[in-house]
């Protein structure tokens, strides 16, 4: 674009070059504001967090020990929470995220393809309380009565899976807190798949089948090598909404302090422990021990998320 | 012994009927989500939900109270985000576009778009509610704002950048100065994009819990003035689907049902409106 805007041409009317200023400063402060926004969540996340940095040291990130009675606070309980819950819930979502993805872009007639996408992607938008009272209230009881207890009662409690999915069998725990991670981010994540599978041109596809390739090899050769960086942003994006997804855990999750035993033990994450203590937390040192998960997850997601957008914005999505 | 044809097909097949399982699998989750939301929700809902107040346990009410605080918070939010966002956009579009700085912020605002709303609280919190002493309304529309702008920063944007150079160099040749085309050419051209941004915003804010449990709070109360800690429709389902309450819980289905329609709705307008945009 040419590079005329500042200057005014003759005849304009009065407060013209003013204007022009007043409006480009106005924009390019509402753009800064934006950064300067990220940046106030990160200073005063960790503002407001170290006291119990200070308190605790690195024994803050070790420690299994919550205690807001002695005002003892460890971070290992919710750290594991959260890395387990949303590792997991990936490895479930990935794979029916690209499945959809595939079917979609490859295999659906156009007309459904176009409405099936439309509904995957309105269902992202669903909020996550209605998917936490979901898991709460229909698939944590299913679960306790159809997985845990035939488990409970067939596996030897000593043995290596028996210790793996143990548990006291109410359905609130990890892996169900999973569970529900994964079908909250699986439409998120088959919506940004579709995409992506999107770009790529259909003459190299096309080059492919003109060879005689099956849909299957076009994929596998093609497809995938074409928008591999692209798939790994999508995955870290897909965890990065499941590392800070407070709600429907909170629901579902069973809010247990420490570090979980099995697969099927209550256990917290960051953002559920946050959620369910920072507005009855009385002593400032809990406080800021919850602000400081706070700062702790921050970061941990501003990474993933950062690196999903790297990727992404290469891929153009 | 199979041929390599024939190894080649059914593997071919093998494949096709895995993503159709997929997308079953992934369709019928939601799908019984939905039927959830529905057979539970759909028979609480009565005149009383939007007339009456929260009640006590075992006595009637409905969600007046949670309605018009959600309401009155998300207003705050939107009228925010809205201004930020489309200037924010704006610059992005026609000013930083080929600059670094622009890189950045953009960057920074998908990252945005992303990040956990629960932190938004906690920053909120930090920034107004400890230091006045107070959980109101206000800190609660305001950490909405910062969920909303990053999605109407995005969206402007991209409208923006759909409006055909020429309308810029028609302004431009008739002595227009550059913001004098952007304002009254380009977000005129572009106000039914302008609108979707809006409604993008809104359906994403209109379901958030999290920010909210510790800046507005939440009140058992009818309260319009936002200065006060104020109920809202999600701290309220949490609240109630928690309880022990059976009553409580039927009111927390019927909350859950109306924000999911809504957010449903304000999603789909917001489609259609998009589609025709880009359609010109």
């Amino acid at each position: 674009m040419a590079r005329t805007d500042t200057a005014s041409p003759q005849g304009a009317p009065p407060g013209h070059a003013t204007g022009e200023i007043v409006f480009r400063f106005a924009c390019a402060a509402a753009a800064t504001f934006l950064l300067a926004a990220l940046a106030g969540v990160i200073i005063s996340l960790f503002i407001g967090g170290l006291p119990a940095f200070r308190e605790f040291g690195f024994g803050f990130l070790t420690s299994t020990t919550w205690n807001p009675v002695t005002e003892v606070y460890g971070a290992a309980g919710p750290i594991a929470g959260t890395l387990i819950t949303a590792f997991l819930s990936l490895l479930i979502a990935l794979p029916l995220a690209l499945g959809v993805a595939v079917f979609l872009v490859e295999f659906c007639p156009a007309r459904i393809s176009g409405s099936i996408a439309i509904a995957v992607e309105l269902l992202a938008g669903i909020p996550s309380i209605v998917y936490g009272m979901w898991g709460l209230f229909v698939l944590a009881p299913w679960f306790a009565a159809h997985v845990q207890m035939p488990i409970a009662m067939h596996v030897d409690p000593d043995t290596f899976l028996g210790k793996l999915l143990g548990g006291t069998p109410n359905g609130a725990n990890i892996f169900t807190a999973s569970l529900i991670l994964a079908i909250m981010i699986l439409p998120y994540m088959a919506a940004v798949f579709r995409e992506l599978f999107l770009t790529v041109p259909p003459q190299v596809r096309e080059a492919a089948y003109g060879l005689g390739c099956t849909p299957f090899e076009v994929i596998r050769a093609v497809v995938i090598p074409y928008v591999r960086r692209g798939m790994i942003g999508v995955v870290m994006l897909g965890l990065g909404r499941a590392l800070g997804e407070t709600m429907a855990v909170t629901f579902i999750i069973g809010n247990a302090h420490g570090f979980p035993h099995s697969l099927f033990d209550s256990g917290s994450t960051i953002a559920s422990t946050v959620a369910n203590e920072f507005a009855e937390a009385t002593s400032d040192m809990h406080t800021s021990a919850l602000i400081a998960l706070g700062f702790l997850l921050f970061v941990i997601t501003f990474v993933v998320l950062a690196f999903a957008r790297l990727l992404l914005r290469e891929a153009k999505v | 012994m199979m041929t390599r044809a024939a190894r080649r097909r059914a593997q071919n097949g093998i494949f096709v009927v895995l993503c159709g399982i997929a997308t079953v699998i992934a369709l019928s989750a939601l799908v019984m989500i939905l039927w959830t939301l529905l057979s539970k929700g759909l028979g609480g809902v009565d005149t009383m939900i939007f007339t009456r107040d929260q009640p006590a346990p075992g006595s009637p009410g409905g969600l007046r109270n949670a309605i018009v605080g959600s309401l009155i918070m998300c207003s705050i939010g939107m009228a925010i985000a809205l201004v930020i966002g489309i200037l924010a956009g704006t610059w992005l579009a026609e000013y930083g576009a080929g600059t670094k700085y622009g890189q950045v912020v953009r960057f920074l605002n998908d990252v945005l778009i992303s990040a956990p709303s629960i932190l938004i609280g906690l920053f909120v919190y930090e920034m107004l509610v400890a230091p006045f002493h107070g959980f109101s309304g206000y800190a609660g529309g305001v950490a909405l704002a910062f969920l909303a702008t990053p999605i109407v920063v995005r969206t402007t944007e991209d409208i923006l950048s759909l409006q055909p150079g020429a309308l810029r160099e028609a302004g431009m040749a008739l002595g227009a100065s550059r913001a004098f085309v952007i304002r009254k050419i380009i977000w005129k051209a572009a106000r039914t994009g302008l609108l979707t941004a809006g409604l993008l915003g809104f359906a994403r804010i209109s379901g958030e819990t999290a920010p909210l449990l510790f800046t507005s709070l939440g009140s058992q109360f009818y309260n319009a003035d936002p200065s006060q800690p104020m109920a809202s429709l999600p701290t309220t389902i949490f609240q109630f689907a928690l309880s022990a309450y059976d009553d409580w819980q039927r009111l927390a289905w019927v909350g859950a049902l109306l924000i999911a329609v809504a957010v449903l709705f304000i999603n789909i307008v917001g489609r259609v409106l998009a589609r025709e945009t880009h359609r010109k």
